[in-house]
């Protein structure tokens, strides 16, 4: 998730099963409390801690998935930028991220 | 296992102020195990760093690396090849495996990542508490296999002090009283007589009274 920032992402949507209906038995639970984990790092940092946003859905709500892709979309935008990609646009760099 | 937990963020990104290209190094060992210094710790914490620092406008390299344990030589030795190329080493492993990295590599600054906590056990997931203080003259075999040393806030070897109530120790409502504890436990296994044969004082020359300690197992030189 935090890559995805690295990467340039404004804002990550993550979406995971409806609670209690995870093939994974509890893989959505665990994923919400890693979304609210790093909801908090980027809130600590200064990213805003609204970047990233957790939907749980069934895989036949393709109405509801295309709405909550818009809403987030949306409020992204009103977010602006992420300050990574404003300080990139400052000084243009060959690429982000340091070493593996 | 050694138990820790993370340094906040900020207090990190000052102590790496000086810098720009850095070490950071977990362990595969007890801050594995605790989740707070393994390989997915620094994978996270150097991308955060990262993050942060370049949304500052000043960015960071970062050398990733998790060592089999840092509390041991032949692990340490596998940075020597690089370590001098780095600015700084931000360490996640406990304080042992800081302080041997730094003995190690005297040249380069050895930053600490977490704060250590303590010996412990995991109670449940993300939870953990504190069992032994490494007295170094166990004695639970007369307590029902509860440390009097650990578990009553006052350390004491005579069984609970005026503070106890109602199993309840006086430090805090959450904290249950060792001694109940080690009653209790002693009662269920028909053992009470073991509360009379307990030392009449507990020398601590074997704890951390003496100084830094050293264990030195001559079989094994």
């Amino acid at each position: 998730m935090l890559k995805a920032f690295e990467n340039g992402a404004d804002g990550v949507m993550v979406v995971g099963c409806l609670e209690g209906d995870c093939h994974y038995l509890s893989g959505n639970i665990r994923a919400k409390a890693r979304v609210q984990r790093v909801s908090a790092i980027l809130g600590r940092i200064g990213l805003g801690a609204e970047r990233i946003h957790m939907y749980n859905l069934s895989a036949g709500e393709g109405s509801k998935f295309a709405a909550f892709a818009n809403e987030f979309v949306e409020k992204i935008r009103e977010m602006g930028q992420s300050p990574i990609n404003a300080a990139r646009l400052k000084v243009p760099e060959q690429s982000a991220g340091g070493e593996r | 296992m050694i138990t820790g937990t993370p340094k906040p963020i900020e207090e990190i990104l000052e102590m790496l102020e000086p810098y720009d290209k850095i070490i950071v190094a977990g362990c595969y060992g007890c801050v594995t195990v605790c989740r707070v210094g393994g390989e997915k710790e620094v994978q996270v914490l150097a991308s955060t760093l990262r993050l942060a620092r370049e949304a500052a406008g000043r960015k960071i390299t970062i050398k990733e690396i998790s060592l089999e344990r840092q509390c041991d030589p032949e692990y340490i030795e596998q940075m020597r090849g690089y370590v001098q190329d780095y600015q700084a080493v931000l360490s996640i492993a406990c304080g042992a495996g800081i302080q041997f990295l730094a003995e190690k590599y005297t040249t380069t600054p050895l930053l600490p990542g977490i704060n250590t906590g303590f010996l412990g056990v995991t109670e449940r997931q993300g939870e953990w508490a504190e069992r032994c203080q490494g007295c170094g003259d166990c004695v639970l075999h007369l307590t029902g296999g509860i440390c009097p040393v650990t578990r009553c806030a006052k350390s004491l070897f005579h069984g609970p002090c005026g503070g106890s109530v109602q199993g309840h120790c006086e430090v805090g409502k959450d904290v249950p009283c060792g001694w109940q504890l080690i009653i209790d436990r002693l009662k269920a296994l028909d053992q009470m007589d073991n509360y009379t044969k307990l030392k009449p004082y507990k020398g601590w020359n074997t704890s951390r009274d003496g100084g830094p300690r050293r264990i030195v197992r001559e079989d094994m030189i």
